[in-house]
C-alpha cells in the first residue's frame, strides 16, 4: 500500500515531470505529443485488468470487462496512431 | 506458506515491471518532444505498455482469487477492444487523426470510470475516506471525459453537425454538477452502503454532464477541448491508480494530466482564447454578427498567370490550411514547391499553430506528403519574412490569415495571432468558392489590392500551377 504522503510526493513529482516535458516543445509536435500522451494513459488497461480479475459478482465482471475493452482500445489505438504520425517526421538530410 | 512466499516474490517482480514501464513512459514522452528522437520515443513508450500489461496477468491481487472465467474474459476483452482499435488506427486517413485521438481518449476515460464503478458498486468498507473521495473524483472525471470525447469525435467525424445552444445552458451544467456533488458526497459518506440507485445516478449524471458541456462547443474550438479531455483522462487514471494501489497508473496518469494541461494552455494561447471562453462562451454567436468590413471586390487570377508569377519570384511562402488537406492537395503542392526550388526559388511553408484541426496537425499532413520539416516554419519564425516575399500562396487557409484579427477590435477573432500573408508583394488565394472560414467571418485579405483569387479545387489548381512552372 502506498502511504498517504508518499503518494502525494509521487503525485507532485510526476506533475512537475509532465510540465517539464511539454515546456519547450515546438508546435509541430503538439499533435503527435497529444496523441502520445493519449497513448500513455492507456495504462488504465492494467487497472481494469485487475478490476476484472478480482471481480466476484456478475455486475463487477460486466463493468470490469467493459473497462478492459475500453482500456485496450485506448492503448492499441493510441499507439498505432502516434506511431503513424511520428513515422513521417524526417528532415531533408535523411533519405526517405 | 511456500505459495505465499512465491506470490510475494511475484509482487516484487510486478512492481519492478511497473517501475520500468513508468520510466519508459517518461523517457518516451521526453523523446517525443523533439522531432529528431520522436520516432524512437513512441517505441519506448510502447515497450513500457507491453511490459506492464504482461506482468499484470500475474498481479498478486489476482493470486488465488482469479477464476479461469475471469482470465478468459480478460483475454477476450483485450482482443475485442484492442484489435478493432489497432485496425482502425492503421486505416484512418491522416486528415481524420484528431477525431481518432478523441475516440481513443474517450475509451481511456471510460475505462477509468469503470474501475471507479467496480470499486464503488463493490462496497467501500475496506477503503479509507481519502480513497473513496479519489474513487469518486476519478469516476466523475473519467465519465465526463468519456461522453465528452465521444461527442467531440462525433462532431469532427461529421456525425453531429449542429451546435446546440440555449439560454440556460450554463445553469443546466451547474445544476448537473450540484446533483453529482451531492450523490458523490453520499457515496463517500455512506462508505459502501450508498446503494445502487445513488451510485447509478452519480454515474449517469456525470455522463450527461460530459454531453451537455461538449455539445455547445463549436468545431473550431474542438482541438482545445480534446486536449483538455486528454488531460482529464490522465488525471482520472492517476486517481484510480491511487484507489487500486497501482504506481504505474499514478505516475503515467499524473504525467499525462500535467502535460495535457500545459498543452491545452499552449493551444488556447495560440488561438488567443482563454479556456473559460472556450468552455462557457459562445464563439459561434458572432456568426450572425458583424460581417466585417466588406465592400472591396475580389480579383480573379488564372492558374497560368499565377504560375508564371511564382516561377519568376525569388521568395515564395506557402500558407496551407485544412482546405488543402481536404482536397488532398498536399502532395501536388509539394511537387510544385520542389519544382520551384529546382528553379532557384526560395520556398517556405508557414504554419499557423492551429492550422488543420489540431495544433501541429498541418505539420503531420505536410510530413505525410514528404515535406521535410526544415522547410516548415512557425508563425513566430516566419512572420517577419512575409514583407520580403514576392508571393504568398494561401491554399485552403482562411481565418488564420485574416487581417481583421490585427485591425478590427469588433471582430470575434480580434487579437488572435495570424500569419501576415497580406504583407507579401502578391497574395494568391486558392479557394473553392467565395464562402467564409470555419468561424464564419468575412476575410478582409481577399479584397486587398495585392490579393488575387484563384478559384478551383486545391489539387487541380496545384496541378495546373505545376504544369505552368514546368514550362518556364
Amino acid at each position: 500500500m502506498i502511504e498517504g504522503f508518499i503518494a502525494l510526493y509521487i503525485f507532485m513529482l510526476a506533475a512537475f515531470t509532465g510540465y517539464e516535458i511539454i515546456g519547450r516543445v515546438p508546435a509541430i509536435l503538439h499533435t503527435p505529443l497529444m496523441s502520445g500522451s493519449n497513448f500513455v494513459h492507456g495504462i488504465v488497461l492494467v487497472g481494469a485488468m485487475v478490476a476484472l480479475g478480482t471481480a466476484e459478482t456478475v455486475l463487477a465482471q460486466v463493468i470490469g470487462f467493459l473497462g478492459v475493452v475500453l482500456g485496450a482500445g485506448n492503448a492499441a489505438g493510441g499507439y498505432v496512431v502516434t506511431e503513424r504520425m511520428l513515422e513521417m517526421f524526417k528532415s531533408s538530410k535523411e533519405d526517405a | 506458506m511456500e505459495a505465499i512466499l512465491a506470490w510475494e516474490h511475484i509482487g516484487t517482480v510486478v512492481n519492478a515491471a511497473y517501475f520500468v514501464a513508468a520510466f519508459l513512459f517518461i523517457l518516451g514522452l521526453k523523446r517525443m518532444s523533439s522531432p529528431k528522437t520522436a520516432r524512437v520515443g513512441i517505441l519506448w513508450a510502447g515497450a513500457g505498455m507491453v511490459v506492464a500489461t504482461l506482468v499484470t496477468f500475474v498481479h498478486p491481487k489476482l493470486a488465488g482469487e482469479v477464476t479461469n472465467t475471469n482470465y478468459i474474459l480478460m483475454l477476450l476483452a483485450i482482443a475485442i477492444g484492442g484489435i478493432p482499435a489497432w485496425i482502425s488506427g492503421r486505416k484512418v486517413p491522416m486528415t481524420d487523426m484528431p477525431q481518432m485521438v478523441a475516440l481513443y481518449n474517450g475509451m481511456g476515460g471510460g475505462a477509468a470510470a469503470c474501475i471507479a464503478a467496480v470499486v464503488l458498486y463493490g462496497g467501500g468498507e475496506q477503503y479509507t475516506t481519502t480513497i473513496m473521495v479519489l474513487a469518486v473524483l476519478g469516476g466523475i472525471i473519467g465519465a465526463v471525459a468519456f461522453s465528452g470525447s465521444l461527442i467531440a469525435f462525433a462532431k469532427l467525424q461529421g456525425l453531429i453537425t449542429k451546435t446546440w445552444r440555449f439560454p440556460g445552458q450554463n445553469f443546466l451544467n451547474m445544476a448537473l454538477m450540484a446533483v453529482i456533488a451531492v450523490a458523490g458526497a453520499q457515496v463517500v459518506l455512506a462508505s459502501g452502503d450508498a446503494g445502487m440507485a445513488v451510485i447509478t445516478t452519480f454515474f449517469v449524471m456525470a455522463l450527461i454532464l460530459g454531453v451537455t458541456i461538449t455539445v455547445p462547443i463549436g468545431g473550431a474550438d474542438m482541438p482545445v477541448v480534446i486536449s483538455l479531455y486528454n488531460a482529464l483522462t490522465g488525471l482520472a487514471v492517476a486517481f484510480e491508480g491511487f484507489v487500486i494501489d497501482n504506481a504505474a497508473m499514478i505516475i503515467a496518469g499524473t504525467v499525462v494530466g500535467a502535460a495535457g494541461t500545459m498543452l491545452t494552455q499552449l493551444m488556447a494561447n495560440a488561438m488567443n482564447r482563454p479556456l473559460s471562453n472556450v468552455l462557457f462562451g459562445a464563439f459561434g454567436s458572432a456568426e450572425e454578427g458583424a460581417p466585417g468590413e466588406e465592400g472591396g471586390t475580389m480579383k480573379e487570377i488564372q492558374a497560368s498567370d499565377a504560375g508564371v508569377m511564382m516561377a519568376y519570384a525569388e521568395k515564395v511562402i506557402v500558407v496551407p490550411g485544412y482546405g488543402m488537406a481536404v482536397a488532398q492537395a498536399q502532395h501536388k503542392v509539394w511537387e510544385l514547391c520542389k519544382m520551384l526550388i529546382e528553379k532557384g526559388v526560395d520556398v517556405k511553408f508557414a504554419i499557423h499553430p492551429v492550422a488543420g484541426r489540431m495544433p501541429g496537425h498541418m505539420n503531420v499532413l505536410l510530413a505525410e506528403a514528404g515535406v521535410p520539416y526544415d522547410h516548415i516554419y512557425d508563425l513566430d519564425e516566419i512572420n517577419s519574412e512575409f514583407e520580403k516575399a514576392d508571393v504568398s500562396l494561401v491554399i485552403g487557409a482562411n481565418d488564420v490569415v485574416n487581417p481583421v484579427a490585427r485591425t478590427n477590435p469588433d471582430s470575434p477573432i480580434y487579437g488572435m495571432p495570424i500569419l501576415n500573408a497580406d504583407k507579401a508583394k502578391n497574395v494568391i488565394v486558392v479557394k473553392r468558392g467565395q464562402g467564409t472560414g470555419f468561424s464564419g467571418i468575412q476575410n478582409a485579405l481577399f479584397t486587398l489590392d495585392n490579393t488575387q483569387m484563384l478559384y478551383g479545387d486545391g489539387q487541380e489548381v496545384a496541378n495546373k500551377l505545376l504544369q505552368t512552372v514546368k514550362e518556364y
